[in-house]
């Protein structure tokens, strides 16, 4: 054999070698789109509709068995007042359990504060719940695989598995998760899990009598959610953290925390 | 060599003990789910679980569940501005009604009303839209249905 005709040759048995066999492969469209999943939920909340009546919040206690008195709600409503000094006031009795029915604001210890009608600049009500981060601290931090991130979206809590040891509620930024006062595992909104698998809507969104909170799938590109979601005005709390949370807000402003 | 085997059998009776309870004691579905390690690390049959935890509420569309019985309720209730409300946040989970239970109970309490109807003075927020009340002022003590038809609240006064 030629020299000349042996590099050639070895260069190309290398070169071929090097082309992997899936760069080779003709994808088919439908393959792809079976791989990934045809589900992704996403919570759109508008904060200008809501009147703060806190139906959501004792619909979702109900719903999923959370104790009424307990301090504890898997979802809740913030209620912010800013003066016209730009003070800023913010009160959430009871995760807004019985609704906002009097203008005296909880802070506690503090007591009730009663702010003068006509130095009010604004006031608003802010619905909060988990909001399923795509990079979840919580699922992250769990020593024991108790809680996890599901393929179309809601992050839960294996409540068999859990040891209650707290990491993950110190380590989520919204403060959306809790320890079950009964159980004694952690606790967390599951965006009705249930309900979104036997084709309904979450407890909070089917009692909102405004239309202030939707839940809808990304993965279908004709969802009002979706549609909202890639032509509004919308924000997201906390994005410093880089959590990517999938609960979008319309109407946030900068005093919500 | 005694010396190093003794405490070594010890050692290797306590890691074998260690795996053959984890062998038993971890479920078979428990592992790195299609997540990966970082956020999937769990035990598959929980997705189930969650999935068949009991559903309380129908919160049907247009309250066609309860306008299967309750036509004539339904209809007024539809009529009025109060048709945004479900059927459900006054009446109560509907849960297995009418087997189970046979009658709802229903929050006829003036604090349920104060929840949207309580007037809170905040410009910009949707509150403003809703018609309020001082309830301090305004027939204290009294229970709103007794005057008011919470289902046709347009009818007037009872």
């Amino acid at each position: 054999m030629e020299r000349r005709n042996f590099i050639k040759g070895a260069i190309m048995v290398v070169a071929g070698a090097a082309v992997p066999m899936a760069a080779l492969e003709i994808l088919d469209p439908k393959d792809v789109l079976a791989a990934n999943p045809d589900l992704k939920w996403a919570f759109l909340v508008d904060t200008t509709k809501c009147v703060g009546c806190g139906m959501c919040v004792k619909a979702c206690k109900t719903e999923n068995d959370i104790p009424w008195t307990a301090n504890v709600s898997r979802t809740w409503v913030e209620r912010y007042v800013v003066t016209k000094e730009g003070k800023v006031w913010a009160d959430c009795p009871k995760q807004a359990r019985d609704g906002y029915t009097s203008p005296l604001l909880d802070e506690n210890a503090a007591g009730k504060i009663s702010v003068d009608p006509n130095d009010i600049a604004k006031g608003f009500f802010v619905p909060k719940l988990c909001n399923q981060c795509d990079n979840p601290p919580c699922a992250q931090v769990c020593p024991v695989g108790a809680t996890y991130k599901t393929p179309d979206g809601p992050i839960l809590v294996d409540r068999t598995w859990c040891i209650g040891c707290g990491y993950c509620i110190q380590s989520c930024p919204y403060g959306a998760r809790f320890f079950h006062p009964v159980l004694h595992v952690a606790d967390k909104c599951t965006w009705c899990y249930h309900r979104l698998h036997h084709g309904m809507k979450t407890a909070c969104v089917g009692a909102c009598p405004f239309g202030a909170r939707q839940i809808g799938n990304l993965r279908d590109p004709n969802d009002p959610v979706t549609l909202a979601v890639l032509d509004d005005r919308i924000g997201i709390l906390k994005p410093e953290y880089g959590t990517n949370p999938q609960a979008f807000y319309i109407g946030l402003s900068k005093e919500v925390d | 060599m005694s010396y190093v085997w003794r405490p070594l059998w010890v050692v290797i009776i306590l890691v074998a003990g260690v795996l053959t309870f984890r062998h038993f004691y971890v479920p078979k579905d428990f592992g790195i789910q299609e997540q990966g390690y970082m956020y999937g690390f769990h035990r598959l049959g929980n997705e189930k679980d969650w999935i068949n935890f009991p559903i309380s509420y129908k919160f049907s569309k247009d309250d066609s569940y309860c306008q299967q019985c309750h036509p004539g309720h339904v209809k007024s209730l539809l009529a009025s501005p109060h048709a945004i409300i479900p059927c459900e946040d006054c009446h109560g989970p509907a849960l297995n009604h009418p087997d189970n239970p046979p009658k709802l109970q229903i929050d006829k309490r003036r604090a349920l009303c104060l929840r949207c109807h309580a007037n809170l003075p905040y410009p910009g927020a949707g509150r403003n839209v809703v018609p309020g009340i001082d309830p301090v002022t305004h027939n204290p003590g009294q229970e709103c249905v007794e005057c008011h038809n919470p289902h046709n609240v347009m009818e007037g006064l009872q």
